[in-house]
């Protein structure tokens, strides 16, 4: 409500400036309202801007203000889609006045960086990754480290652990990752957008923790695949279930999306999924709508655009650093979308 | 209004006045209203966030203030590390900035050629116009390596016999969110400091250096001894501004929730504890339960503020009072 209150003097501001016959198009637009996770605003807003060009009657005003307010907005009814990066909780499910869907839009991934002299390419199991973060792997020359790096000069220092102080996406599928490899960290820690560090410092955004890996000799933390690839960060290749020691790339996060297991409600949490060549350490994104639409002209400009983004969407997903979903999940997801009532 | 109520009794007044009296109301109202409006928004302030944290009010009671965990998981939450966090990278901050900006004042009143005075008071001023993400980031890439290369193996090599200084040496620590917040306040205590000073009347001086003092003794005495309830004050003004400082801290204070006794060990503050997790905040205990922050950081600010005040009462003497 807010951004529409504010919004209305804009567009008649506009309207001023660009003289009558083009406010009349803007009034004529339709404008739906979204709100929620940051992680994938950039796909969105390129998403939205496209659309334009597909659909000049309808403009999309998205604020990314995280998954917790998304969800909130969405149960309030305030927005008209969603956004967050975490499956919502059966409790706040619950919370919903009609049914709500899951769509999920793209998927990332989070690496492992870390800062030791020369910076050379380290392999990781699971366990380790865990015992690392739990404390109990303290040097850098571990035994356990060692015997996975081969060849690799390990130094004789402490490992510093750096993660995420503001909740975040990423962090959350961090530790639902260290939850499934160990029932230790499950119990203790949990899962979470935030959770209580039994080690390590807090970094503010990837921003933050890339920040404090770099200057810290010894340390380690975790940040987003894109911001990693972009920045140029050293990444750890870590063994999958299938045994096989796997580089983050985009292909091997569609690979983990192509073979995870997903419901039938699309809430489902992808790491650790079977593939050979899959990137344990990933997860998927999702857009929260309402299956039937109060507004009859709104959900059908919504449905419209859901289409549109996963069938032609989904290519810009790479140039943008994120995974897309293989064409399996695509057809049921369209297949969802259908069942939306307007 | 008694005497004028009966003033008028005794004689009517020219119409003209009697105009200028009615505007005189409009005035007296109107401004009553504004400065009843500051009381307005900080009960309101309080109510928001009392009732946005009555879930965890009601959940955790007063073990809330006491808990030292702090496990959105489990929904274990206690704002005690923060509490202390806050209090004492402020504390920090104070006893850095503090010697700092009124030296600089006393500078720049008493000390500083006329040439120099206008564009060092603007610089001063710049240096508050830095938006508190820039001078974080600064903080992550600049000043926190520079300290754990130098300043923090120094103090500890140095001060190591202190708990203060013991202990790993991160670079992200208390001790740095204190420096940085002590960077923030700076300019504020010093252009406040100096808008005393400069009101100090020249006969003080005067009457001094007539008795033979010093320039030092001068300063000392004469000037800093007439003003110091109004530094008093420019320094609450600093304080409330430590307390409540975010973005810029929680880029190098290391964000863990822990009561360390080494300033070399990373903590956790009110404000930032606020920033960070509100985003994300799912579940509604733990929504709440950010909002009792809040509410907390409200609560030892007006207490912090308060003692300030009783302290002035009992310490401070007659003298120049702040601006603003």
């Amino acid at each position: 409500m807010k951004t529409k209150s504010l919004l209305i003097p804009l567009v008649a501001l506009s309207a001023c400036f660009l003289g009558p016959d083009l406010a009349d198009r803007a009034s004529a637009q339709m404008l739906i309202n979204g709100a929620g996770a940051t992680f994938p605003y950039p796909i969105y807003s390129k998403w939205f801007d496209e659309y334009v060009k597909v659909d000049s009657s309808v403009r999309f005003n998205y604020q990314s203000i995280g998954s917790g307010g998304g969800q909130k907005q969405i149960l309030a009814e305030t927005v008209d889609f969603g956004a967050s990066d975490g499956p919502m909780s059966d409790a706040n499910l619950a919370k919903a006045p009609r049914r709500l869907l899951h769509i999920p839009t793209v998927a990332g991934a989070d690496v492992l960086t870390y800062n030791l002299p020369g910076n050379p390419q380290l392999k990781v199991d699971g366990p380790t990754i865990v015992d690392i973060f739990m404390g109990k792997i303290t040097k850098w020359n571990d035994p356990r480290l060692a015997q996975q790096n081969p060849g690799v000069k390990l130094p004789d220092d402490d490992i510093i652990v750096v993660h995420r102080s503001d909740g975040s996406g990423t962090t959350f599928i961090w530790v639902d990752y260290l939850s499934s490899v160990s029932k230790e960290w499950e119990s203790k820690v949990g899962r979470g957008t935030s959770v209580n560090w039994p080690a390590g410092l807090g970094g503010k955004g990837n921003e933050g923790v890339a920040g404090q890996v770099k200057q810290l000799p010894g340390a380690v933390g975790y940040v987003e695949l894109a911001y990693a690839v972009q920045n140029k960060l050293p990444c750890a290749h870590v063994k999958n279930s299938a045994g096989n020691y796997v580089a983050p790339t985009l292909d091997s996060i569609t690979e983990a999306l192509a073979t995870a297991k997903i419901p039938e409600d699309f809430r489902f949490s992808m790491v650790n999924p079977p593939g050979d060549k899959a990137y344990p350490i990933a997860g998927c994104t999702w857009l929260l709508v309402y299956q039937e639409q109060k507004d009859a002209a709104k959900g059908k400009k919504l449905v419209e655009f859901l289409n549109w983004a996963i069938e032609k969407g989904e290519s810009m997903a790479e140039s943008l650093n994120y995974a897309p979903l293989p064409a399996s999940v695509r057809q049921r997801v369209l297949e969802r979308i259908k069942t939306i009532k307007y | 209004m008694a005497k004028a109520a009966a003033k008028t009794e005794l004689q009517a007044p020219p119409e003209k006045l009697v105009q200028r009296r009615w505007g005189d109301a409009v005035f007296e109202r109107t401004s009553l209203l504004t400065a009843l409006s500051v009381f307005a928004l900080l009960a309101l302030t309080g109510y928001e966030l009392a009732h946005g944290s009555r879930l965890a009010l009601h959940k955790f009671g007063w073990r809330f203030l006491a808990g030292s965990e702090w496990n959105p998981v489990s929904e274990q939450l206690g704002a005690l590390p923060f509490i202390f966090g806050t209090l004492v990278s402020s504390a920090i901050a104070l006893l850095i900035a503090v010697p700092l900006s009124i030296a600089t004042a006393v500078y720049l009143t008493e000390l500083a050629p006329q040439w120099l005075r206008q564009p060092l008071t603007l610089f001063i001023e710049l240096l508050a116009a830095v938006p508190s993400v820039i001078l974080g980031l600064w903080g992550i890439y600049v000043m926190v390596p520079w300290l754990r290369e130098h300043l923090f193996p120094l103090l500890k090599t140095t001060f190591g016999f202190l708990p203060l200084f013991q202990g790993p040496i991160y670079g992200v620590s208390m001790l740095a969110g204190g420096i940085i917040i002590a960077i923030m306040i700076v300019p504020i205590i010093t252009s406040v400091s100096r808008e005393i000073l400069r009101s100090v009347p020249g006969l003080q001086r005067e009457a001094a250096y007539a008795l033979g003092a010093t320039r030092w003794e001068v300063t000392r005495i004469a000037v800093l001894g007439y003003a110091k309830k109004g530094l008093f004050g420019a320094v609450i003004l600093g304080l409330g501004r430590a307390l409540g400082e975010t973005m810029a801290v929680t880029m190098v204070i290391g964000n863990t929730p822990q009561i360390k006794a080494s300033l070399f060990a990373p903590g956790y503050t009110l404000a930032s504890v606020i920033a960070n997790e509100f985003t994300e905040a799912t579940t509604d205990v733990y929504l709440s339960a950010l909002f009792e922050i809040g509410l907390v950081l409200l609560g030892v600010t007006i207490l912090v503020n308060v003692a300030a005040q009783l302290l002035l009462k009992t310490f401070g003497g007659p003298g120049v009072k702040p601006q603003n």
